[in-house]
């Protein structure tokens, strides 16, 4: 399609009480500064459910333009609803360009909706800005297992889609909130619907790993020995008041699960803190924590790889220095 | 039950190296491996299998010759038969042009074997790309439903019941069929092949489906039906090293790192 | 002479190593660790079809040469001394002499489910008072008319605990010494017959060797493994072709003792280069390298010689010989080579060590080997 207006668009994902997904916000940054560059404004679409709270947030982190569509079969995400909804926003406003949150609902909804306009998409970008010559965003991604940033152009079709990987980038300061907020009546049928919903499990123990959202993750590796070892490993994270991960030796060993395995297999993330405790620094796992504001490593192996990417490390048992820095911090 | 699982040969990212003085990838030496999370894909597959017999499993690839040697894997492992995509026109393609190419192929297959798959099975990503968009793609060229990372998947009353893989949990998600989805890493581990089918494997004859057979309109294939153009690649800049800490005791680096942590306003 | 693996053959034993990397491997530390039966490998390979590699295809095996089943002995030697050993006692030791020596209803009742997997095998031959002197059996089989009553015990049996199926001998005739000695087919569970405790070991910690105890126990009379009074002759057929798979286990580990030698000396840096780079290093390895190859083409050699059906009681006997003393040295010196790291639990290295050693020991001891090579010496010199 063609593009009808300079604007960069961003989706903005809900959570289930209608507030938005930190993503989305964070995209604003980005966002705002590739609208300014290709002269256009900086626009957002909120799709949900009773969402005015993601409404509000996003304007008060300088949104010009709020599409909304609000209504109940956008509760809870489907791939069909979501689909309909974005793609008619998108035809009827035609921005230059957009961007979702690289999480499991945008990479699940962003090649639906790319490929039914039949434009290019982006995936998982770490950095995105203007090509200078080409005027056309400049989409840079890790590839072959974080070994290779490739930079990637979509030259001649609208609008040039990307997603973009949370913690990535940091949310602005809020300003004072000046969105035009457009209203989308768009409606999808039931039967329009192909997936149901029919359980929701949480992670054994009620417990969640939101590693995604976590301010501090503590992960542990092949050094923790056992399942008893994360013990320590939790210990910190509780001191820390955060949670739990780790890298992929530990889960294939069975000592913790899946859900806490940060890496090229595991989960993307970008914590403030990010503490490697026994993790010897694969490319594979670094590829999915490298985003960390700061890093810090504690490994007995002072050659440990881990350590070329901490911010601070420090070399020596993490069963002996994990408690004494709990001790420490208490 | 009908099911397409589409595979990808990936070059085994593990193994990749840095040339330290060139700063580029050392791509030679480097085993070519069936992509990981396709693997979980034909065992979800095989799975199915398993549980109905009558269950038919066909393999696909799109890629070059070599690629060949990864669907034998794969019918070592579980497939009934496997299709190779391959042709000179079908290169250069990004995810749109490839999507398209096994859209249409799914569709070739389904004429020659006779069938209609009732499910189309994707590893959630490929380890080389890590761009997670072919499944969907074809989902979305063949308007079929789909659900993605999938952590296990079984058939009731003809619906595909997903486990999927979400933020903080799991989600039973039941979708129609026919449906698309895309499998990332199970709790368990994908079978290993037996004897016999490994080497019933090694004589299995694999049609190759060219780009003179799979006649498709030129501008949504290759460079040209390819909207999205690689501008550079470069080799991942690692993060120069920061404070390292060794003193005498565990007491000690844990009391230097705290006072660091606490001067970099970290805590 | 052809001694190497055709491209099935190599196929086969890719597929293993494949499975070995993926499951064998990361276990390794702990099945040692915790002294743990590594009954999961066991399914696996049996799901895989290794639990009869070599046997025909109408009982079940994969019909596969007697070489790729020494290869795969070797391959699994390489991850988990353990699992290597699990396999052999069961194919070399409970599945050929059923093979070899059994009815055909006994193949098809016992041989058939042992090469499916579906049951694991095991061998009862040694007893307290009757190791390397094998005819001082104690245990004795008495016929009873409609069938025999076994009393007795043996001791160090290999996969004791979690087998299905054993082969073991007892005397039926005192008077005549070895040629007393008969074998018969006993299964878990029949009355009277009870598994003892578990032997703490050195190395192969994982493996489950237990003392096997026969109190009364009425076994039915066509559980005879071939004639009677020609029990000795069973068990020392059978030891000669697990000899080669012993083998072939002392040449995976000193295989991978090598391979991580060299790894671990070229990321060790000591005096400012890697380790790997003094040349007392790379000689120490290349002879260890030279001695490994050695024994290598010794036990294929053997391995050759018993799949064509040639006599070879001396060719593996020479090969475990000379495997296992070597699997000894090379895995005594790499822990050298690793210096502390090489005696830390941390590394394999003393793992290694103390899993090469037992393939100095069972079946048959380096002695033994020396006493059958000088036995075929001097009927033959």
């Amino acid at each position: 399609m063609e593009a009808l207006t300079k604007d960069l668009l961003v989706f903005v994902e809900t959570n289930e009480d209608g507030t938005a997904k930190n993503v989305g916000i964070e995209l604003l940054t980005p966002g705002r500064e590739i609208a300014t560059k290709q002269g256009g404004e900086l626009a957002a679409v909120v799709i949900g459910y009773n969402c005015q709270a993601a409404v509000d947030t996003v304007n008060a982190y300088g949104a010009d333009k709020i599409y909304v569509v609000d209504s109940e079969e956008y509760a809870h995400y489907t791939t069909d609803a979501y689909k309909k909804a974005l793609i008619a926003v998108i035809e009827k406003y035609g921005p230059t360009s957009m961007m979702l949150g690289a999480t499991n609902n945008g990479r699940d909804l962003a090649p639906r909706v790319s490929c039914y306009l039949k434009t290019g998409l982006t995936a998982d970008c770490t950095g995105v800005d203007l090509d200078e010559a080409t005027g056309k965003v400049a989409w840079t991604r890790p590839t072959f297992g974080g070994n290779l940033m490739a930079t990637i152009l979509c030259p001649d079709t609208y609008p040039q889609m990307g997603t973009v990987r949370p913690g990535v980038f940091k949310k602005s300061e809020p300003v004072a909130p000046h969105a035009e907020i457009i209203k989308e009546d768009i409606h999808v049928a039931a039967e329009e619907i192909r997936t149901s919903l029919l359980e929701v499990i949480k992670e054994e123990g009620g417990e969640t790993v939101d590693l995604e959202g976590a301010d501090v993750i503590v992960a542990g590796g092949r050094g923790v020995g056992g399942p008893e070892g994360f013990e320590t490993i939790k210990l910190l994270a509780d001191a820390m008041g955060g949670v739990v991960g780790c890298s992929r030796a530990a889960v294939d060993a069975g000592w913790i699960s899946h859900a806490h395995q940060v890496g090229q297999t595991g989960k993307t993330v970008g914590p403030k803190i990010y503490v490697a405790c026994g993790i010897s620094g694969a490319i594979q796992h670094v590829a999915g924590m490298s985003g960390s504001d700061c890093i810090i490593a504690i490994n007995k192996d002072a050659d440990a790889p881990i350590f070329d990417v901490a911010d601070y490390g420090v070399v020596g048992n993490l069963f002996d220095v994990i408690p004494a820095l709990v001790k420490e911090m208490q | 039950m009908n099911i397409l699982v589409c595979v990808k040969q990936v070059p085994d990212t593990n193994e990749i190296k840095i040339d330290p003085v060139k700063n580029t990838l050392i791509r030679a030496g480097v085993p070519s491996i069936v992509n990981p999370f396709d693997g979980y894909a034909l065992e979800a597959a095989a799975r199915i299998k398993d549980k109905d017999p009558d269950t038919k499993i066909i393999v696909m690839s799109m890629g070059p010759e070599q690629a060949k040697a990864a669907l034998k894997e794969c019918v070592a492992i579980a497939a009934d038969k496997a299709y190779l995509v391959s042709g000179r026109k079908f290169g250069g393609s990004d995810t749109l042009a490839t999507s398209y190419i096994i859209a249409n192929a799914a569709k070739m297959i389904e004429e020659k074997e006779g069938i209609k798959f009732d499910l189309l099975f994707f590893g959630k990503q490929a380890i080389d790309g890590d761009t997670a968009q072919v499944g969907p793609e074809v989902g979305e060229h063949l308007g079929l439903p789909q659900v993605t990372y999938v952590l296990e998947a079984s058939v009731e009353d003809g619906k595909l019941i997903a486990r999927k893989e979400v933020e903080g949990g799991i989600e039973v998600i039941s979708c129609a069929t026919p449906c698309v989805a895309t499998f990332t890493k199970p709790s368990f581990d994908p079978r290993f092949p037996t004897i016999k089918r490994k080497l019933a494997a090694n004589k299995a004859v694999i049609p190759v489906i060219s780009d003179e057979e799979l006649v498709l309109d030129e501008t949504m294939i290759g460079l040209k039906g390819s909207p999205t153009r690689v501008k550079s690649t470069n080799v991942a800049q690692k993060k120069s090293g920061g404070v390292k800490i060794a003193a005498e005791t565990a007491e000690e680096s844990a009391a230097a790192l705290y006072a660091a942590l606490t001067e970099a306003k970290v805590l | 002479m052809n001694f190497h693996f055709n491209e099935e053959e190599q196929e086969i034993l890719g597929m293993l190593e494949d499975f070995c990397k993926a499951e064998v491997g990361p276990k390794a530390a702990e099945v040692d660790e915790n002294e743990r039966f590594p009954e999961e490998t066991w399914h696996a390979l049996a799901e895989m079809g290794m639990a009869g590699i070599y046997f025909p295809e109408e009982y079940n095996g994969a019909g596969m040469s007697y070489l790729t089943y020494i290869g795969a002995c070797e391959k699994l030697a390489e991850y988990c001394a353990t699992s290597s050993v699990m396999l052999s006692a069961h194919e070399s030791l409970c599945c050929w002499p059923i093979f070899k020596y059994g009815t055909e209803e006994q193949k098809q009742k016992y041989l058939a489910p042992l090469c499916a997997g579906e049951k694991l095998g095991a061998f009862g031959l040694t007893e307290p008072g009757a190791g390397t002197d094998a005819a001082m059996q104690k245990t004795v089989a008495e016929d009873k008319g409609d069938h025999w009553l076994i009393n007795g015990s043996k001791i160090f049996i290999t996969n004791a605990a979690f087998a299905d199926v054993f082969v073991i001998f007892a005397m039926t005739d005192k008077s005549l010494g070895n040629k007393g000695i008969s074998a018969f087919i006993i299964e878990k569970g029949t009355p009277g017959f009870s598994v003892g405790a578990h032997e703490k070991k050195m190395g192969i910690r994982g493996s489950s060797t237990c003392e096997l105890i026969f109190e009364d126990v009425k076994l039915p009379k066509e559980n005879l493994l071939g004639e009677i009074g020609k029990g000795f002759k069973v068990a020392m057929t059978t030891l000669d072709g697990g000899r080669i798979g012993i083998a072939a286990q002392a040449l995976g580990i000193a295989q991978a003792a090598i391979n991580e030698a060299v790894k671990y000396t070229k990321e060790r840096i000591q005096f400012g280069k890697s380790i790997w780079k003094f040349q007392n290093t790379q000689f120490q390895l290349a002879d260890m390298q030279a001695k490994v190859d050695a024994a290598r083409l010794l036990i294929y050699r053997a391995a050759q010689a018993k799949e064509d059906g040639e006599p070879h009681s001396h060719l593996a006997a020479m090969a475990k010989l000379v495997a296992s003393e070597t699997a000894s040295d090379v895995t005594r010196r790499c822990v050298q080579l690793a210096g502390g790291y090489g005696y830390s639990r941390e590394y394999p290295f003393e793992r290694m060590m103390r899993d090469a050693k037992i393939t100095e020991i069972y079946e048959g001891t380096s002695e033994v080997q020396r006493m059958v090579i000088a036995g075929w010496m001097g009927a033959t010199k």
